[in-house]
């Protein structure tokens, strides 16, 4: 059965996650994934959390176009991104990531697999992993026919091998997990990098933007507030603890409490972010 | 992958066949417990910690007969505390206080604290050595846990006693070293150090210090996808800290330590000096620096 997917932009279909944790019920499909459609190719970008959501999305892009699968893009390392590509294998098109995401994948992606097939049983069949056989180093632009996507790798921010798709037609700015919206972001590489990054992407000139997780779509640049908000919480309150003498226990019990209520999985995901982003700024 | 404690550097491997009576699964179990740290980290991959420790009889016993060959040991009330959390946050990064109930004098003191982590593939975390210029055995570090574990300080008096306080600490696969979360800085930042004292450095009172050593402290239990090998353990295996000439602390460490070790200790300095801190891993390597430390004009 294909995904459910919204045209949010033409020629631009998203399929919106769900808002929890991995399951055999979701396939794993808890990310916001999709592909884009030119005049003679597509492009999928991030294929979802198991090989069955893969499939799911490509039977959601043949009920759409025959034209080929000459692209899947995978934003970065994080599973539920891109444990779908084994259903692309056969369409034989190019894999591409950050230039980084192949050694993460490589160091980390037996252990996603593994804890997968706990997860989801039966369900995770055929997910495998596939790494990217093209890595962006910087930019890189690919033509599905008319139909330009900029592909930018960006400094350590969510994970260190994000990547953003730019498509030059509709100024629509797929950000995958450099986004999160609603749900809490997670902080996988650098709480000053991804202020850092996020700064840099507003000097982007976007007509909408396409989150890892939340809406399909949102105004731009609008949506970054709130993430920017909760990691700048996250950054001044660390730092003035860290100038107190203050330990981590401390930090967990009373950083970004004001953050609460705002987030969905606030409880599940807060006080990790706050470990990572301890250890990172006490080196300060 | 075997049991391996380190008392004072030395490694004794338990009974092998004892051990695999006891595990009721080989490597690939293990080993599924050991990540699911860096598991938790991505979306929709919290809540890591469902593997329980109740696979498995205990093995304390076996690790008290291995390193304290019978002694008694006392109930630690009175002499140490040991602060976890009940629960991590992070599996890979868990934070350990021992807090000591008594002064060092030189008439009776703590000499070492052994740091436990029953579940953890090497259960000993480190032993921390100290001395009258310590000024006090509390200390602070975070460490790595396997699984649903006892994590138990052991102290030793200079009279030779020995006491212990434990914890029930719920978290799961913090031997995961991939907790990496950019790779390329870990390496290039290897051996640097930084030392913290927020309050002013007071002469004849017990002063306390942070320090901070980069290193990956790689466990030897992540896998090369590639090359399928494990790539090998790299971690911390010694830290020395003095006060001028004398010595403060010296910690015998292993894989369980966090990456970028860090130690909270305690000094008592007489005069003006300079801490020093020397580390030397796995490899060989030896990483040292030393900080003046200005005592506090009298005010
Ligand atoms: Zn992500």
């Amino acid at each position: 059965m294909p995904l459910a997917m919204k045209q949010v932009a033409p020629g631009i279909f998203v399929h919106q996650g769900v808002h929890g944790e991995v399951t055999a019920e979701n396939h794993g499909g808890i990310a916001n994934i999709g592909f884009i459609v030119g005049a003679e190719a597509v492009a999928v970008i991030d294929s979802g959390g198991s090989a069955i959501e893969g499939q799911r999305l490509r039977a959601a892009v043949r009920a759409i176009t025959d034209l080929p699968i000459r692209y899947v893009i995978n934003t970065h390392v994080h599973p539920d991104h891109i444990f779908g590509n084994a259903a692309f294998v056969d369409d034989a098109p190019a894999f591409v990531g950050h230039a980084k995401l192949a050694g993460a994948l490589t160091a980390r992606g037996p252990f996603y697999l593994e804890n997968l097939i706990e997860r989801l049983g039966d369900a995770a069949a055929g997910t495998r992993i596939i790494l990217p056989a093209q890595g962006v180093g910087e930019r890189r632009e690919i033509d599905l026919g008319g139909r330009v996507l900029r592909l930018a790798a960006h400094p350590t921010a969510h994970t260190d091998n994000d990547l953003s798709v730019f498509d030059v037609r509709t100024s629509t700015l797929w950000l995958s997990d450099l986004l999160f919206m609603d749900r809490i972001p997670a902080i996988d590489g650098s709480l000053k990098g991804w202020l850092e990054v996020i700064a840099a992407l507003r000097q982007v000139n976007a007509a909408r933007v396409i989150p890892g997780h939340g809406p399909v779509s949102a105004d731009w640049p609008g949506a970054l507030d709130a993430q920017e908000r909760y990691l700048r919480t996250l950054l001044d309150e660390i730092r003035t603890l860290l100038a107190e003498g203050g330990t981590m226990e401390q930090a967990v019990e009373t950083v970004g409490r004001s953050e609460r209520g705002k987030w969905l999985l606030f409880d599940d995901y807060h006080a990790r972010n706050i470990v990572t982003a301890f250890t990172e700024l006490e080196w300060e | 992958m075997p049991r391996l404690l380190t008392p004072l550097l030395t490694r004794i491997t338990l009974d092998p066949g004892l051990r695999s009576e006891r595990r009721r699964a080989p490597m690939m179990q293990v080993r599924s417990i050991l990540f699911l740290a860096i598991l938790a980290i991505a979306p929709g991959f919290g809540g890591g910690e469902a593997r329980a420790a109740s696979d498995n009889l205990a093995i304390w016993p076996d690790i008290k007969a291995a390193l304290f060959e019978g002694r008694e040991i006392h109930d630690g009330a009175g002499l140490l505390q040991l602060e976890a959390p009940v629960r991590a946050y992070d599996a890979a990064i868990v934070p350990i206080t021992v807090v000591a109930e008594i002064p060092q004098t030189a008439e009776r003191y703590i000499r070492s604290v052994h740091l436990i982590i029953d579940e953890n593939p090497a259960p000993v975390a480190g032993v921390f050595h100290f001395t009258p210029d310590s000024g006090s055995a509390s200390f602070s570090t975070r460490v790595r846990v396997n699984a649903y574990t006892n994590i138990r300080a052991i102290a030793e008096t200079s009279d030779g006693e020995l006491y212990m306080a434990t914890r029930f600490v719920k978290a799961a696969g913090g031997c995961s070293a991939p907790a990496l979360k950019d790779a390329e800085s870990a390496m290039a930042n290897i051996g640097k150090m930084k030392l913290k004292q927020t309050d002013d450095v007071v002469l004849q009172e017990v002063n306390q210090a942070q320090i901070l050593i980069s290193h990956p402290n790689y466990s030897g239990m992540q896998f090369d996808q590639i090359t399928r090998t494990y790539i090998p353990a790299h971690f911390v295996q010694k830290i020395r800290v003095s006060y001028g000439d004398r010595t403060i602390m010296t910690v015998d460490a292993d894989i369980s330590l966090s990456e970028n070790p860090s130690v909270h200790f305690h000094y008592l300095p007489e005069a003006a000096g300079a801490i020093t801190v020397e580390v030397k891993d796995s490899e060989g390597m030896t990483y040292d620096r030393s900080w003046p430390m200005t005592p506090a004009p009298a005010s």
